[in-house]
């Protein structure tokens, strides 16, 4: 966009928003908004606290345990459904129920299961990940074109060899787009599950704040956690973009 | 006027004196009740390109892929060198219709490809490629990828990864029929040259008279329901007068008028 003349930088309508933000929390309209200001100042002054870091460590090793699980189990098993037909018939209705189901219902059965601990919650991250990932990978193998396949087979391609230089790549287009919306939903499932299963990490924190109505400092964490998300996405839609030269010519 | 040309039944057997490096003996090929080919049997004479043409639905694109192993028969077998096909082998190497190359993969990591699931080196492969998509008339596009090509390289790329695992039998699905007729005619006059320098057996799947009469050495003529060879034809006296004069030869005129009047009949 341009002003004036000048170019503007991406997001530059941030600043109206940080603008309105502010003056709201200043008019002193809610307790709930606190202003802008405040909250950055708290934001900086409880990064340094070894509280917030553990927060930050254990969310992170929930977070990256589960998206790890989900991103393997999720393109292996959505490829093989692309491929073969039976996998697909049995597994296609369970994973459509899953996608829309409200898995926050299941965080209980999965207490139960696993126990209070950092497995369940790796475990519900990597579930409410899991299944757009497959889907995904799924739909990208379904849409590769059949004499590839043939050209893999008649140049003496191993099922191995087929799997990762013909399958993987020709869904690999697919396949980022549903690790970058899955990466988005495992956001939400670690938070979930740090609030229901074991009070941890960043969902400690947000029941201490809230419960003590310290908003400067819930707003603070939370804003961490969205510029998290928001980074990690970009980066995958940068490597969306980077195949992106062949996902229109296949 | 028909002169040298050879008219044969396909069951009295090609001449004797050629060594076939191809049999295809009573395939048959069923999708469920649909009967793509019925009992049919061919021989393909090594260091000679046979073309299949037909109309479409004879069964010329399955033929060829139950020759390359792709497609099992219902019934009868093919034997290439002696030795019957289960499955692709090394022996046979495939040109698709539409050039099956890897839109993720460079030039020559698309023609290195057939080396590489052969399990030949890095190094190597890239060097017998680089030699391929020199030979091809493709040099300096090494590193390009097949989006930027044009349909006439890009089968050309094609080519050049059948040609770089040194099969003995080349098989072609109507390699030329989506690029345009100037590239076509170049394409039809390099085939020619490969023929006759390399030692390989080509079989090679057309829709177009004109091109099987152009470039084949052996001509089968598929009829459809059911699928079956109607007829063989051997031209003889104009493939050594050079490229430029087969158009204008009256034994080519003949052979393209001849396989259109049967053809006619069948075409919608």
């Amino acid at each position: 966009m341009y002003l004036f003349g000048y170019r503007l930088p991406g997001m530059s309508s941030l600043v109206i928003w940080a603008l309105l933000w502010e003056i709201v929390g200043r008019a002193d309209l809610t307790f709930f908004v606190p202003p802008l200001s405040e909250v950055i100042a708290t934001l900086f002054e409880i990064i340094r606290t070894p509280a917030f870091q553990k927060a930050l460590g254990e969310t992170a090793y929930a977070f990256f345990a589960g998206v790890f699980f989900a991103v393997v189990i999720g393109i292996t098993v959505g490829i093989l459904m692309g491929k073969n037909r039976l996998m697909d018939e049995l597994l296609l209705p369970w994973v459509n129920v899953f996608l829309s189901a409200p898995l926050t219902a299941l965080v209980p059965v999965l207490m139960v299961l696993f126990g209070f601990g950092m497995k369940s919650i790796i475990i519900t991250t990597c579930l409410f990940a899991v299944w757009i990932i497959i889907l995904n990978s799924r739909a990208g193998v379904k849409q590769i074109n059949r004499s590839l396949v043939e050209m893999a087979h008649c140049f003496g391609a191993s099922p191995m060899d087929a799997f990762f230089r013909i399958y993987f790549w020709a869904a690999l287009p697919e396949i980022l787009g549903g690790v970058r919306i899955g990466i988005i939903r495992a956001v939400k499932g670690v938070i979930i599950g740090q609030l229901l299963i074991s009070i941890v990490g960043f969902g400690a924190l947000f029941e201490l704040y809230s419960a003590n109505f310290l908003m400067g400092h819930f707003w603070a964490v939370l804003i961490v956690l969205f510029a998290l998300a928001f980074t990690i996405s970009e980066f995958l839609a940068y490597l969306e973009r980077r195949v992106a030269y062949y996902a229109a010519k296949r | 006027m028909v002169t040298s040309q050879t008219k044969e039944r396909p069951d009295a057997g090609v001449e004797t004196q050629l060594e076939s490096a191809v049999s295809v003996k009573n395939i048959t090929k069923n999708y469920g009740a649909v009967e793509a080919l019925r009992d049919m049997s061919l021989e393909f004479p090594r260091g000679q390109l046979t073309s299949l043409l037909g109309p479409s639905g004879c069964g010329k694109t399955t033929l060829l892929k139950i020759i390359a192993g792709l497609l099992e028969p219902t019934s009868g077998e093919v034997l290439v060198n002696g030795k019957t096909v289960t499955d692709p082998g090394p022996d046979r190497a495939f040109v698709f219709q539409d050039f099956a190359l890897l839109p993720w993969a460079t030039v020559l990591k698309n023609v290195a490809f057939g080396l590489q699931m052969r399990g030949v080196a890095a190094s190597e492969r890239e060097d017998k490629a680089a030699k391929y998509i020199k030979d091809v008339g493709l040099a300096g596009f090494e590193k390009s990828y097949p989006h930027e090509l044009s349909g006439g390289m890009r089968q050309r790329v094609g080519l050049a990864r059948a040609l770089s695992v040194d099969a003995d039998v080349l098989l072609m699905d109507e390699p030329f029929s989506a690029v345009d007729e100037q590239t076509r005619r170049k394409f039809q006059e390099d085939l020619l040259n490969l023929v006759q320098h390399e030692n390989k057996t080509f079989i090679f799947v057309t829709h177009s008279i004109e091109e099987a009469v152009y470039v084949s050495d052996q001509i089968a003529i598929l009829l459809p329901r059911p699928s079956r060879v109607s007829e063989i034809i051997r031209p003889s006296s104009f493939r050594n007068k050079g490229v430029e004069n087969i158009r204008r030869d009256s034994e080519y005129l003949d052979i393209v008028d001849d396989i259109w009047a049967s053809l006619r009949t069948y075409v919608e």
